[in-house]
């Protein structure tokens, strides 16, 4: 008990004192402070013209478009390109479209194990590369989003240049980061050579040959740009990829650390940092319940040893590493969801059946710090309906830092958060209801539609992670889940620009002792409810027929 | 043109610095700073390559010290877990077998790491409990006393975390290889 609650205040702490100067950093770099980098920056992209939100939001997409198609062909050739050592051989089409979707889209969902599918070239030139422009294709749209609400000085309607943004987040966020993280874990024992798979031969005289590769920088912006797409199959539970206590602690704070500066980040750019210290308290208190809850439930024994004669000490050890302590599989598995990284230091398959539950209500909600830069903004989408459910029922016009929220903003914001909901749950309903689905579990039961359920909540999220047992290696698991994560990336990204388009296109109106402050408790409460409300009750049905069944039926 | 010019712009030099130059650098320092843990921290004995320290091996005569089940066999280039859920029926049935292998009794129960699969399925740790729980088999194969091969475990138990992780382990290929040392 003791040891969990160091172990949580020491990396939840440690990423939220980190993330104070990060945040003021990233606000300084976006606001344009740093004019030495931005003419370098410019001069490579050959100018930086103003945007509005449209010019914006089409740069982004041309942008992820050429991600895709550049990711996907490397994919799909990697047998006749360099950096093969271990001689990989072509993939299948449909997985490698699923891949180019996943890391497009800052998923990193994986229905494939990196040490026998992909070349070093593919995991490196186009996976990494993702993992890179990826993160910073969301950190730049929350710059925009955030320039648009705190408003043009000029009363213009830009929200700043994407290709400028997309450089400012990959160079002078992600890879200073990346450099010291990949740096730490390489000492402490996370390989990085380009030579293949090691051969020996084991004490009691078999050969066994051991995979490794560049995974130290594969590994450190894996965790920073909230991708969780691992260098080997099972991730952060393979020794190599994760070595030990101390490199684990260190990552977790890696995973937590730019989500959370997101929020000040954001605070500072519109000039509201109280507002900022509100959500970013609404932030920690989701994040605090599911630890409690995860790391709660997983001191429960591993059921399935209950009859035998097998001495537990320290709860459930299925699928868990003995180096990484009792506390890092729950752990993990909530930060992990909630910040939409989905890189695993357990198996949450394994996991017990309510501690299950905390992962995928994090992906349900996915802004309680949530992904780079889409964390806060999906965030943004909550504090639209919450300030006009709480304007209806006071009867005022609903304001949003003396912007007014409408009819119109209401709708596209519901719409946003709704697709979200439909994406995951109609999902899961097409394959628990057929043979794609029903074909592929690994467990029978109440935790076979949590396999399914997990994986629609992962792909709809844009987290990654997996109830790792479902056989998703399908055609149409490939091509459904790689449809989710694409409308789950962009809608969430395009709506909020489109929301803030319209609100900038108003008159904006001075606060006045009428307005609901978004400084308050009050507020703090009323953004706690709307997230429980449209986040967490459209999933109850779902949550009492898997984990919640399962709990109830099958544990003591 | 607005947009695919930047774009392409924008891929070249992100392809440039974020991949060719970072991991340039990353080469550079981990080769130069801890060049045998960015090999893989494979362990060389009389010239030969025997292991990876961070990665299981199997070890299955009663001379040597047993590590967790593997859900990937020790394979080191297929990790996986078991992926079943801790009520799981088919997880009961590997853990009784597993208990039989070491004839396990209410009296002497087993640890529970050395029954339960690790995540990946290539842990190369068990808990100084599971070491200790397997000393008598090992001193008897190798006709030593108990108390020197306890002994020997003991010296090489570690706390992975300090105060944060206090459950004591041990590294089974280490610890092997400490026994092979003696002579025994």
């Amino acid at each position: 008990m003791l040891t969990a609650i160091l172990t949580i205040v020491l990396i939840v702490g440690g990423a939220a004192a980190l993330s104070w100067p990060l945040g003021k950093y990233m606000s300084a770099l976006f606001s344009g402070r740093f004019a030495r980098a931005d003419g370098l920056f410019t001069r490579a992209i050959g100018g930086s013209p103003a945007q509005d939100w449209k010019q914006y939001s089409i740069a982004l997409m041309a942008f992820n478009a050429l991600m895709f198609v550049f990711v996907f062909a490397i994919l799909a050739l990697q047998h006749a390109l360099p950096l093969n050592p271990d001689g990989q051989s072509a993939a299948p089409l449909d997985l490698v479209f699923n891949t180019a979707a996943s890391f497009t889209t800052n998923t990193n969902l994986q229905h494939y194990s990196g040490e026998s599918t992909w070349s070093y070239l593919a995991q490196l030139g186009g996976l990494m590369w993702l993992q890179f422009v990826s993160a910073a294709t969301g950190i730049a749209a929350l710059a925009a989003l955030a320039r648009g609400i705190g408003g043009q000085k000029d009363g213009g309607a830009s929200m700043g240049n994407f290709f400028l943004d997309v450089q400012r987040a990959a160079f002078c966020v992600l890879l200073p980061l990346a450099i010291v993280v990949a740096a730490v874990i390489a000492l402490a024992g996370v390989p990085m050579t380009l030579q293949g798979a090691a051969q020996v031969t084991t004490l009691e005289g078999v050969a066994q040959t051991i995979a490794r590769g560049p995974a130290a920088a594969f590994v450190a912006i894996k965790q920073l740009g909230t991708n969780g797409g691992g260098f080997f199959g099972p991730n952060s539970t393979h020794p190599l990829e994760n070595p030990d206590f101390w490199a684990n602690g260190f990552e977790m704070i890696a995973i937590l650390l730019i989500p959370m500066a997101c929020v000040w980040m954001f605070g500072r750019m519109v000039g509201r940092m109280k507002h900022a210290g509100v959500v970013f308290g609404v932030m920690l208190v989701f994040l605090l319940v599911k630890i409690g809850g995860a790391v709660g439930f997983e001191t429960a024994p591993t059921q399935a040893f209950a009859a035998l004669p097998v001495m537990e000490k320290v709860g459930n050890l299925e699928g868990k590493e003995l180096r990484l302590g009792a506390t890092t599989g729950p752990l993990w598995a909530v930060l992990t969801t909630s910040t939409s990284n989905g890189s695993v230091g357990a198996m949450h398959d394994s996991l017990n059946p309510m501690t299950g539950l905390m992962p995928m209500a994090g992906m349900w909600l996915n802004a309680t710090f949530g992904g780079v830069g889409v964390g806060m903004i999906n965030m943004f989408l909550y504090i639209v309906v919450a300030v006009f459910i709480a304007g209806m029922m006071v009867g005022r016009t609903p304001e949003y830092l003396g912007h007014k929220v409408e009819g119109r903003e209401m709708r596209l914001a519901v719409l946003a958060l709704f697709s979200h909901a439909l994406l995951i749950l109609g999902g899961t309903a097409l394959f628990a209801a057929t043979a794609w689905g029903q074909d592929a579990l690994n467990n029978v039961g109440a935790h076979g539609f949590s396999e399914i359920l997990y994986e629609f909540s992962s792909a709809g999220a844009n987290n990654g992670s997996g109830f790792e047992g479902l056989g998703d290696g399908t055609v149409p698991w490939n091509i459904a889940t790689g449809i989710v994560m694409l409308i789950g990336r962009y809608l969430p990204i395009i709506i909020p620009l489109a929301i803030v388009g319209s609100l900038m296109a108003k008159r904006r109106s001075a606060e006045s002792a009428g307005t609901l402050s978004v400084e308050g408790g009050t507020f703090g409460v009323m953004l706690v409810i709307t997230i429980v409300i449209f986040g967490a009750l459209t999933f109850m049905p779902a949550a009492a027929l898997g984990p919640v069944a399962e709990h109830l039926t099958l544990m003591p | 043109m607005t947009y695919l010019l930047p774009s392409i712009r924008l891929w070249l030099v992100t392809l440039l610095v974020c991949v060719v130059g970072y991991v340039a650098l990353m080469l550079a320092f981990a080769q130069t700073a801890a060049p045998w843990r960015a090999d893989g921290s494979i362990i060389m004995r009389d010239g030969q390559a025997v292991g990876s320290e961070l990665v299981v091996q199997n070890f299955t005569a009663p001379e040597y010290f047993w590590p967790r089940p593997s859900a990937a066999d020790y394979d080191g280039m297929g990790a996986a877990g078991s992926n079943w859920s801790p009520t799981s029926e088919n997880l009961a049935a590997r853990a009784a077998e597993t208990v039989a292998r070491y004839g396990a009794t209410a009296d002497n129960p087993i640890p529970a790491d050395l029954v339960a699969a690790s995540g990946g399925g290539l842990d190369p740790h068990i808990s100084l409990d599971g070491a200790l729980y397997q000393a008598g088999r090992v001193a008897e194969a190798r006709g030593l006393t108990e108390a020197e091969v306890r002994d020997l475990v003991t010296s090489l138990a570690h706390a992975p975390g300090g105060v944060f992780a206090p459950e004591p382990i041990v590294n089974v290929l280490q610890l092997n290889l400490a026994l092979d040392r003696t002579g025994a």
